[in-house]
């Protein structure tokens, strides 16, 4: 059901985004962050918190606070070396205050970082081996058919969370993710532990991310298909959070280039150098990510402004791609946004979503849901999710993250969810070879609809170019929102590299990537 | 006048259900939902769907009938009337009535970490799809986070010349908001301060009438849009400054 599409226009947006990227490099290989080398440490094996709860990572960082512009792994490693113990054991020492960071003097200088370079391959070994296991379950169990059907869960205890979970997965979900406690993407460190009260959300801690794995292999292994798993690799310690899903196995990471500077007024200047590692590190995890392009339909129109989320999906795709991620691990962002009482609403979402699925053929793309229209009339409410199934179905979409009939009303009830997923299988499957019987007429709303867009999308992408990403960002070019290069939150975290700035990571996690899907066997084939 | 639901036929008091029970599926399900239902007063109970969605867990769609009924005249509290109107015609009776733009600042206060009330009201973004006031053209709004001492907020507004101060209170343990809210009403009023500004406050668990008993000229419970705020906001500020 392809669109006829200008693909000069697609040439010329590819290219506009390399050069806004490439522009924004120049900051990103002269910087470094306080989260980037806490990410460091935490890939290094450091965990845990000091008896007021600080995490380690935290502790160590801010003792080496004077150190952080030559990156603090060289400190670190020759710190571990002098007093000739593990990482563990050394960020120990530091918060007891019997250990103590200095810089490293020439004489030691080639030996720590060839130590510190072992000690990376290691860390990232670690990383390596949670994708091979999925690699390993996928290939055993199933892996579902597109679109996978994603839902969330989200009641601030773990234990009630991977309850609701299998559920959920029993009653056909692919992907579950867990929402984060509001406002964790503000805090500038990680808790720790196993918890169980949290507000609109759950806490993202390492142990529990192991808890809900560990549940969804678990009912994975009951449903005979891969379950996978999704958290958020954004806000302040970004690349910590994809630091710890790489090594929790997590599947699916929301880790968009720009949502937190727009969405959470984070600074711009720190989380371009931090959606740099993060995604890093799960390019080398073999974790999908997901761009957040959907929000800027929250704020700003879906009818007039839809060309703003392919111009981001552009930029986001080139930050990707330049971190090392593979097309399919790309989860490109979009969402069915267009006001319901619109004439034509649902020729233009097909528009939109089809262009989508055109622009990045070789990507994941992610469908979001209704939000901003659901009506506390769930019933109509229902309804309209339909529509966005049917649009996600008939688009070929990969990724449909399920409107709930009780969208802006609470975290979804246990009934929400399963009627939710009842309703997306009845559509995908009743429409699962609907858009293969039909080509779009030439000269039609949609084909006209989908080259407006991607024409105004090009417009943007020039113009951003022009004037350069920050600038851009300043203006409010994207979601209508304006921020300053210097504010936000997270600004005196962002430490200009010195010249003999060290982090054997960046080259550790590119070296030797593994490559490709995991791949498994359609549901079913097992018989089961 | 008493009145009941009405399905098909005035006062049969039909009403419709559905919910889960966390129980397995079994043959006596059907019987377990009705008289659940019949225990909550409900009767010709008709279960329409009884269905597992989980090895452990039950779920319902029923009908029933209730004699319950009520007098909507009989029905008392301190509501706040407010004419609901639309984007457009506020940003039209400030920029008309006001000549100038509205200012306001809100913040989450003292050792409420919580921005998700203040940030529905006041983000762009806003909430169930309305926008937040900073959309407003005719209203300049300051967003202050959360966490913000109440002499802070004081300050700021002064400085701004703010004409309302918005105060989010989500969280309530041990009834933290109520000494949070009770300190500011005294911080402005202990400055003499007070008529100088609409005050007003929301969260999850307040409303109206408890909003006025501590001294606030408005309180807005759960679910409350900014377009409810802006209206409310735009009204009481024709109300007091040019009628």
């Amino acid at each position: 059901m392809d669109i006829r599409l200008d693909e000069s226009l697609v040439t010329r947006a590819r290219e506009c985004a390399q050069a806004i990227a490439g522009d924004v490099w120049q900051h990103i290989d002269t910087h470094t962050t306080d989260s980037v080398e806490r990410a460091s440490l935490r890939l290094l094996g450091v965990v845990g918190v000091n008896e007021i709860d600080v995490p380690l990572v935290n502790v160590v960082v801010e003792h080496g606070r004077d150190l952080l512009s030559g990156g603090i792994v060289a400190p670190f490693v020759d710190l571990m070396r002098r007093s000739g113990t593990g990482a563990q054991t050394t960020a120990e020492g530091v918060a007891a205050g019997a250990l103590s960071l200095q810089a490293v003097p020439a004489e030691r200088r080639a030996a720590v970082e060839r130590r510190a370079a072992e000690l990376a391959k290691e860390g990232v070994g670690r990383v390596d081996a949670a994708r091979r296991r999925r690699e390993e379950l996928v290939g055993k169990l199933a892996d579902p058919v597109k679109p996978w059907v994603y839902v969330i869960v989200a009641t601030g205890n773990i234990h009630e969370d991977v309850l609701q979970a299998k559920a959920a997965a029993r009653a056909g979900a692919d992907v579950i993710a867990v929402i984060r406690t509001t406002a964790q993407s503000l805090l500038d460190y990680v808790p720790y532990g196993l918890t169980t009260e949290g507000f609109g959300g759950t806490y993202a801690t390492q142990e529990n991310f192991h808890l809900m794995r560990a549940g969804l292999d678990e009912v994975g292994e009951e449903l005979g298909r891969y379950v996978r798993l999704c958290n958020y690799a954004s806000g302040l310690c970004m690349p910590e959070i994809a630091a710890m899903g790489s090594l929790e196995r997590l599947d699916m990471m929301l880790n968009d280039s720009m949502y937190g500077i727009i969405f959470r007024n984070i600074n711009m200047q720190r989380t371009f150098v931090d959606q740099y590692l993060a995604r890093m590190v799960n390019a080398r995890a073999g974790i999908i990510i997901n761009t957040g392009e959907d929000n800027y339909l929250t704020t700003a129109d879906a009818l007039t402004k839809g060309f703003t989320v392919i111009s981001s999906d552009f930029i986001n795709e080139e930050f990707a791609l330049r971190a090392g991620l593979e097309p399919w691990q790309i989860g490109i962002g979009h969402a069915f946004e267009i006001n319901p009482a619109t004439p034509d609403q649902v020729v233009y979402q097909i528009a939109d979503a089809q262009l989508v699925r055109q622009l990045f053929p070789e990507a994941s793309p992610k469908y979001m849901p209704p939000t901003k229209y659901m009506p506390g009339d769930i019933f109509m409410g229902h309804i309209i999710d339909a529509m966005f199934n049917f649009t996600g179905v008939f688009t070929n979409q990969s990724i449909q993250l399920l409107g709930m009939l009780t969208e802006a009303l609470h975290t979804p009830l246990m009934q929400d969810r399963y009627l939710s997923i009842k309703n997306a299988k009845y559509v995908f499957e009743s429409c699962r070879h609907l858009s293969e019987q039909f080509t779009v007429k030439p000269g039609s709303l949609i084909e006209q609809r989908a080259n407006e867009t991607l024409q105004k999308a090009v417009g943007q992408l020039e113009h951003v170019r022009g004037i350069g990403l920050f600038q851009a960002l300043r203006d409010g070019e994207f979601a209508d929102v304006k921020r300053d290069p210097e504010g936000g939150r997270g600004f005196d975290g962002v430490f200009t590299r010195a010249a003999d700035y060290f982090n054997p990571f960046y080259g550790a996690l590119a070296e030797g990537r593994l490559s490709g899907p995991p791949v498994g066997p359609a549901p079913g084939e097992h018989g089961n | 006048m008493q009145v009941k639901p009405y399905g098909d036929t005035r006062d049969d008091g039909v009403v419709q259900l559905s919910f889960t029970l966390p129980v397995p599926y079994s043959v006596k399900s059907t019987d377990v939902g009705k008289q659940f239902l019949e225990r909550m007063g409900l009767h010709d109970v008709a279960v329409a769907e009884v269905k597992a969605i989980d090895p452990d867990f039950t779920f319902y769609v029923a009908f029933a009938r209730t004699d319950v009924t009520i007098d909507p005249e009989e029905v008392k509290g301190d509501y706040l009337e407010v004419e609901q109107m639309d984007y457009y015609s506020i940003n039209r009776l400030i920029k008309e009535g006001l000549g100038r733009k509205l200012i306001v600042v809100g913040a989450a206060i003292e050792s409420d970490a919580h921005t998700v009330g203040i940030d529905a009201i006041l983000n762009m973004k806003g909430f169930a799809g309305n926008y937040g006031l900073e959309r407003y053209p005719e209203i300049e709004a300051l967003n202050m986070g959360s966490q913000i001492p109440c002499e802070q907020l004081v300050k700021t507004a002064l400085d701004m010349h703010a004409d309302a101060i918005l105060v989010s209170q989500i969280v309530t343990q041990k009834n933290i908001h109520v000494q949070n809210l009770t300190k500011l009403i005294e911080l402005v009023e202990a400055e003499g301060v007070r008529e100088k500004f609409i005050i007003i406050v929301g969260g999850p668990r307040i409303n109206n009438a408890f909003a006025k008993e501590l001294g606030y000229d408005a309180g807005f419970g759960p679910r409350t849009t900014p377009l409810e705020v802006a209206s409310f906001l735009a009204q009481e500020a024709r109300r007091r400054m040019w009628s």
